[in-house]
């Protein structure tokens, strides 16, 4: 083959499992590769919170000898995976990168973690994330900021920015993460790598370390259009210890990568290229449009008025679910408990006045407020009304369109410390992800270019409720037309 | 104190007897080692998520039903946010907006025999806390077996309704009857699986505004809950007279002392920031549901108290006694049933047979007679086999053993003398030694007759027919 071969962890994970499928490379091998890759680059991307080797190689092992004892294997069986280290796993800590829950080994496994184990996949490990998933470039994490393998002086987004620095750095070859308000999309355009928010409810939310429960959503993050297809499909469907999660038939989503629009008609949302939206981006984006209706698909310009006042609102409604849904790390029962209490309204104020830290501080204070006697109309309820009209302006587009386009984040990776004196600015690289949150829909991103810089640029197709299948279709048909997803990181 | 007036609202919570806890799988039960029924759910664990249980939603339309409510077609849990150690999650799933049961009520009967409506503003289904146990020195230990169990809570209408200790009384006797009846709850007040938490306050007669109210807590009886709100106004009434502002408290009973003890002030209202729970989706009830449990109901008490009237031609007084309690109201149709006089049953039954019971400190449930066995006692009295001074004796006997009445009759030896030959002999005996007496009765004294009845009773063991012996008496005595 010659010397441009590509290492095994460069593979996507379809390509790594035909591998194994025909013999070329053992599990064990898959696994070592990855696990050697984090030897050698992990002191530079800094993504993992807990690295498992034996877990992962004791998997890997049981898949070999699956296939020594002649048995077939399952779609994306011995495929090693990162976990976003919110995400519960049975003995293996669980920190959610906060100091409150270090220590923290929690007695069960996520659903979605249960799942792919009994799928044959092996766990590489748990990877950073900002602090409970509130942030957007892993500098709020507790423990040490996650850098972009594009370039290192950069963040990977946020929050699941350990999940996708670690499947562009080759050192997983897909990962899980979560999306509160853009918490896979924008890190995989800032990384160059395929990530999905499924429709709320598709994906159990069992074991995921909630943040804002109406909001939170797991998806996988891939190298590839038809490994999320794939990896979609092995961590969908219904389950019973989550009354939110919904009772419709998962698809084979794979079969949804099939490289063909015509006919399908693109929304093109003016507001999604408003100012704060480089020029670069806004440019990539629209000619990966063009690309699309090239392919055949209608594409026109559209409008989405409710759009402005997402932000807004949701940093209304998600601090107060967080307020609420933080309020157990009280060093009661697990995590951080503090040494300087003699009372048990001194234990809860100074675990957590020791366990939180700054932003987790904010957002929990902001959520307080807003849900106060006095102030619950004026905020929580008129959120929650707001956010109604968010889904109608939705409804409203998605009676002319099959899906949107629109850039994933307004720029391209920012550096390491740019934006972390400046929140506002910080809060709007997430602008053009938070509404899907608040409509509960799906949405997928996925590589369209690269700036001047050399950082990946990433578009969002976002599509009504229960509408994967659609979004997978034409982000496949994309990227076959299209180069970005064969470029890899230099490291 | 009559110059006051009495205000007493009821917040009552009851645990539902459900196999498993409100939220997950744990098992809802009483007892055992700390800590053995939890799981992540009940720990509140992170990432751990609530599913509700259908069987406790279930009671508790039940419960609204019988209490005469409006169910909400969507229902929502919401979170009440606050901070304690026994409360794993830092907030309690309970409800707020659109709780199941709104606008119902439920009457009682007054000491004149009237009924009274008192109208219950919500009824709602939420989960226990843990129990925070102190464990000596600086060390406490929580025990988690509790949290998550489904407690149904009940609250009374505002402006109240309640105006008396004694209305109070009523108020929880029947609603602990209804509850009881549906199999909602075991009702047990001594060991709290029933709990009412009155609050009370007095005004001036005719004044506009409420005075300031008190909370009370630890009421482990139907008496204790009456004799802790009469102590309570009182006390109340006392400080208004002696110029003393009442605060905002909330007050512990002790039963042993006959007295409430402050707990806790409450002066500021306490911030719970209730928002619908995002982790369950809203309950949808359509009116087919509601019918069909409608039409599961059981005979509410309220329904078998005037059936018994009908029916069994009782008096009112006695059908309330008896359909108090559904074990009682079930023990007495079991006993008519079985062919004896049911005015008789009824009379056994609220009378010797409860008299047994309270003195034994159990319920009816632990009688050892079984009813078609107190049946057969009151035929065989009614037809005149044995007297009542004896059927009251072998019920007692019966009660201690088990035994059936003809058992005991026959062991004991006992028949009733009606020959009025051996009569006769005792009669003589009795009025040779009461000249005195037979003398008043020849002047006129019919009264007297009685006391002559009761020593020849005496002399013959009980086993004489009164009505023989009186006439006989009369006889002798005349001629
Ligand atoms: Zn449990």
């Amino acid at each position: 083959m010659g010397a441009d071969r590509l290492q095994l962890y460069e593979l996507s994970a379809r390509e790594a499992h035909e591998k194994l499928v025909a013999g070329d490379v053992s599990a064990r091998e898959l696994t070592d590769a990855v696990l050697g890759r984090i030897d050698s680059v992990e002191e530079r991307v800094k993504a993992f919170v807990t690295v498992l080797p034996e877990g992962a190689r004791r998997k890997a092992d049981a898949v070999d000898a699956r296939i020594a004892a002649g048995e077939k294997l399952r779609p994306g069986e011995g495929v090693p995976l990162a976990l976003k280290d919110n995400l519960c796993t049975d003995g293996v800590e669980t920190t959610c990168s906060s100091k409150i829950l270090k220590g923290f080994i929690p007695p069960y496994n996520a659903t979605v973690v249960e799942k792919l184990s009994a799928a044959g996949t092996p766990f590489v490990g748990k990877v950073n994330l900002d602090e409970f998933a509130m942030g957007s470039s892993t500098e709020n994490s507790a423990f040490f900021v996650t850098h972009n393998p594009w370039d290192l002086s950069r963040v990977p987004g946020g929050s699941s920015g350990g999940s996708t620095a670690s499947v562009a750095a080759g050192e997983a070859f897909w990962a899980l993460g979560s999306d509160t308000g853009g918490s896979i999309r924008q890190p995989a355009s800032f990384c160059g790598v395929v990530g999905l928010k499924p429709t709320y409810g598709r994906v159990s939310r069992y074991g995921l370390v909630a943040f804002a429960s109406s909001l939170d959503q797991i998806g996988p993050i891939t190298k590839t259009v038809y490994d999320n297809a794939l990896l979609l499909s092995l961590i969908s469907g219904h389950d019973a210890l989550d009354s939110t999660s919904v009772k419709t038939e998962v698809p084979d989503y794979t079969k949804a990568c099939v490289a063909n629009v015509k006919g399908l008609r693109l929304g093109v949302p003016a507001e999604y290229f408003a100012k704060g939206v480089s020029d670069e981006v806004a440019a990539s984006v629209r000619k990966a449009a063009e690309k699309l209706q090239e392919l055949g698909a209608i594409v026109e310009e559209c409008s989405l008025p409710v759009t402005e006042y997402a932000l807004a609102t949701y940093y209304i409604i998600a601090p107060a679910e967080a307020s609420s849904n933080l309020a157990r790390y009280d060093g009661v029962r697990f995590g951080h408990r503090t040494e300087r209490a003699s009372t048990p309204l001194e234990l809860f104020k100074r675990t957590r006045e020791e366990g939180f830290g700054p932003e987790v501080k904010q957002r929990i204070m902001i959520g307080t407020y807003a849900l106060s006697a006095g102030y619950y109309d004026a905020f929580y309820l008129k959120a929650q009304k707001v956010r109604t009209l968010i889904k109608q302006d939705f409804d409203n587009a998605f009676s002319r369109f099959d899906a949107l386009i629109t850039p994933t984040a307004p720029t391209p990776a920012f550096k390491i410390g740019e934006k972390t004196d400046d929140p506002l600015e910080m809060k709007l690289s997430d602008i053009l992800t938070i509404p899907i949150n608040m409509a509960g829909l799906p949405a997928i991103s996925l590589p369209c270019g690269f700036s001047s810089e050399g950082l990946p640029i990433g578009l969002q197709l976002i599509g009504p409720a229960f509408s994967e299948e659609t979004l997978l279709r034409v982000a496949y048909t994309y990227e076959q037309a299209s180069e970005w997803h064969g470029r890899r990181a230099a490291l | 104190m009559s110059k006051y007036e009495s205000v007493v609202g009821m917040e009552c919570h009851a645990e539902l007897l459900t196999e498993s806890k409100m939220f997950c799988g744990c098992a809802n039960d009483f007892g055992g080692a700390s800590n053995t029924r939890t799981c992540p759910v009940c720990l509140g664990l992170p990432g751990s998520l609530p599913v509700p249980n259908r069987t406790a939603v279930e009671l508790v339309v039940k419960a609204s039903l019988a209490l005469n409510c409006e169910i909400s077609r969507d229902c929502l849990f919401a979170r009440k946010n606050y901070f304690y150690p026994d409360l794993p999650k830092g907030y309690q799933i309970s409800q707020y907006e659109n709780p199941i049961g709104q606008n119902g009520w439920l009457d009682i009967t007054i000491d004149d025999g009237s009924t009274k409506r008192i109208h219950i503003r919500r009824v709602h289904l939420e989960e226990d806390t843990g129990k925070l146990v102190h464990a000596g020195g600086n060390e406490s230990e929580i025990d988690y077996n509790r949290s998550g169990v489904p407690l149904m809570e009940i609250v009374t209408e505002f402006p109240p309704d309640i105006t008396s200790p004694a209305e109070a009384k009523a108020y929880i006797e029947k609603l602990r009857a209804i509850l009881v009846y549906l199999g909602v709850s075991d009702g047990k007040m001594e060991e709290g699986h029933l709990r009412a938490e009155p609050n009370v306050s007095v005004r001036l007669e005719g004044a506009d505004v409420y005075g300031t109210k008190t909370e009370l807590k630890n009421l482990n009886s139907f008496r204790a809950v009456e004799r802790g709100i009469a102590y309570e106004l009182d006390r109340q009434a006392d400080m208004l007279d002696h110029g003393i502002v009442v605060r905002q408290e909330t007050m512990g009973w002790n039963d042993a002392s006959g007295k409430t003890y402050h707990m806790r002030f409450k002066e500021e209202e306490q911030e719970y920031r209730y928002f619908p729970e995002p982790d369950l989706i809203p309950l949808h009830f359509d009116d087919a549901d509601i019918e069909r449990w409608r039409s599961e109901l059981p005979e509410l008490p309220d329904a078998k108290r005037e059936r018994f009237i009908a029916e069994y031609d009782l008096r009112p007084y006695d059908a309330e006694v008896l359909t108090g309690s559904r074990a009682v109201a079930d023990y007495f149709e079991a006993a008519s049933k079985s062919g004896a006089d049911a005015k008789a049953v009824a009379n056994y039954v609220t009378g010797d047979l409860m008299r047994l019971v309270n003195a034994s400190g159990g319920d009816i449930t632990d009688v050892k007679i079984a009813p078609d066995q107190l049946g057969a006692l009151l035929k065989l009295r009614d037809s005149g086999k044995i007297t009542n001074t004896i059927a009251k004796s072998v019920l007692e006997e019966m009660f201690a053993t088990g035994k059936d009445a003809q058992q005991i009759i026959d062991a004991r030896g006992i028949s009733v003398v009606s020959d009025e030959g051996a009569l006769t002999t005792e009669i003589d005996k009795v009025l040779s030694a009461n000249t005195d007496v037979v003398a008043k009765i020849k002047a006129g004294n019919d009264k007297s007759i009685g006391f002559l009845v009761g020593q020849v009773m005496k002399a013959t063991k009980g086993q004489a027919r009164p009505d023989l012996v009186n006439k006989l008496l009369k006889e002798r005595i005349g001629s």
